[in-house]
């Protein structure tokens, strides 16, 4: 079966910009995405976990998308605003796609 | 259990000696004092994120009903609006007191204080739901609209915060209209609100009704809700090891009870009553924890979310909790003659 070539990109942000990222993410043409939770993990600050956690102040969240390889540094432009001054990290890797016309 | 009337007549620090002893074996606080326990311990208990978010929307909506019907009950009067803008100014004033006691008192950074100065101008809505519930098993009572009182001042203290900030030439987010809307229509304000409109709608007759459910099992709840807040507390204050110093815990002792006398400065001013005067004491001494975290990670991402919640949540909470509360009620008391 043929596939097609794409990116993944995987970003994990802090939950309380969801919103302003997914906001990014559909203007600019993305419209498909998954945003996954994260329970917990640790980082510069130590770990974390959302264990009991009622405040939004600590969590994080994947946001995972799939998009043609030709726009990934458009995408990459117009998210990097949100995520500047944020805690995250962004991980982009090469990936296979069956139907290239859903991307 | 002594009741305020049979403390009246004592020496005020005896009067304080006895509520902070009765506070402190009462289930809420032993609960709040099990979490902080098993947490330092190292115990694995915990609560699911869904079910601590479950137990505070049930506080919430229970505290904001009940105060909606006792308005409904007891009428509206021009204190009512006078308590709502002493709230917005107690909100919006006290982050300038914390900010320069913060300058002078510790070494924290301007972006650390201006974010530590947000969260105590506004206030904990659970040291509220511990303060109403204290003052009811002392058989004081207490102004319904209390309720509405602390959904005003949890946002004024964040737009003073942030003009500190910005007075200070800090690079500090704009308050836009996505930052606005989420600290003014934040899941909690909203609820509380509601709610509150909902009890005031229904009255008496609405309360009856739920009452089964929002009533009887409200303190069960809340006894599982602040076990969880003192393993929540218990471990951010394992994690802040080394990350605040012995002045900045020191302030997390004083602000209280500066934001206290300033409360009770304001509930003298309108009349309220006993218990309206350590509702507003308690309000204005308490530290957010929900509201304004969430808030400084939006405008002020580089200031150091450590140091804000380990004040709030690990020095200044359990601080009102179990000491804070009955000195409140103590002093009201002994100022007013009660």
């Amino acid at each position: 079966m043929k596939m097609h070539d794409a990116k993944r990109i995987e970003i994990i942000i802090e939950a309380i910009m969801e919103r302003r990222l997914t906001d990014i993410l559909i203007a600019a043409g993305v419209t498909g995405f998954s945003v996954l939770p994260v329970k917990g993990g640790s980082g510069r600050t130590g770990q974390w976990s959302r264990a009991g956690q009622i405040s939004r102040a600590e969590g994080m969240v994947a946001v995972v998308c799939l998009i043609k390889p030709e726009r990934l540094d458009i995408l990459l432009e117009a998210i990097f605003p949100v995520l500047d001054r944020h805690i995250g990290v962004v991980n982009i890797t090469d990936a296979k796609v069956l139907r290239v016309e859903m991307f | 259990m002594k009741s305020v009337d049979t403390l009246s007549g004592d020496h005020p620090l005896d009067m304080i000696l006895s509520l902070a002893a009765t506070n402190l074996l009462s289930p809420i606080i032993l609960c709040f004092v099990l979490g902080v326990v098993a947490a330092l311990a190292r115990s694995d208990l915990s609560f699911p994120e869904a079910v601590a978010k479950g137990m505070s929307l049930y506080l919430l909506f229970a505290i904001g009903f009940k105060g909606g019907a006792s308005i409904a009950d007891h009428g509206v009067d021009a204190r009512l609006l006078a308590s709502l803008l002493a709230g917005v100014v107690l909100s919006a004033g006290l982050p300038f007191v914390a900010f320069g006691l913060l300058r002078v008192v510790t070494k924290l950074s301007v972006l650390d204080a201006a974010a530590v100065a947000a969260h105590y101008g506004s206030i904990s809505i659970v040291t509220f739901v511990a303060a109403t519930s204290i003052l009811q098993a002392q058989g004081i009572a207490s102004e319904g609209y209390m309720v509405a009182v602390a959904a005003a001042m949890e946002a004024p203290a964040i737009v003073s915060a942030l003009w500190l900030l910005s007075r200070t030439g800090s690079d500090a987010r704009s308050m836009d209209s996505a930052l606005m809307r989420e600290i003014l229509l934040n899941g909690s304000i909203v609820l509380l609100v509601g709610s509150f409109a909902i009890g005031w709608i229904t009255g008496n007759d609405g309360l009856r009704e739920i009452a089964p459910f929002i009533t009887a099992p409200f303190k069960g709840v809340l006894c599982l809700f602040l076990l969880d807040m003192g393993l929540v507390a218990g471990r951010g204050l394992m994690r802040a090891k080394g990350v605040i110093s012995g002045r900045v815990v020191l302030f997390g002792l004083m602000m209280p009870l500066i934001g206290a006398s300033a409360g009770l400065l304001a509930a003298s001013l309108l009349g309220l009553s006993l218990g309206g005067t350590v509702l507003l004491m308690t309000l204005s001494a308490s530290a957010s924890y929900i509201a304004v975290p969430a808030a400084m990670r939006v405008a002020l991402p580089e200031a150091n979310p450590a140091v804000y919640l380990t004040l709030s949540l690990g020095i200044t909470f359990p601080f009102n909790l179990v000491l804070g509360i009955p000195l409140y009620v103590a002093v009201a008391s002994a100022v007013m003659g009660g």
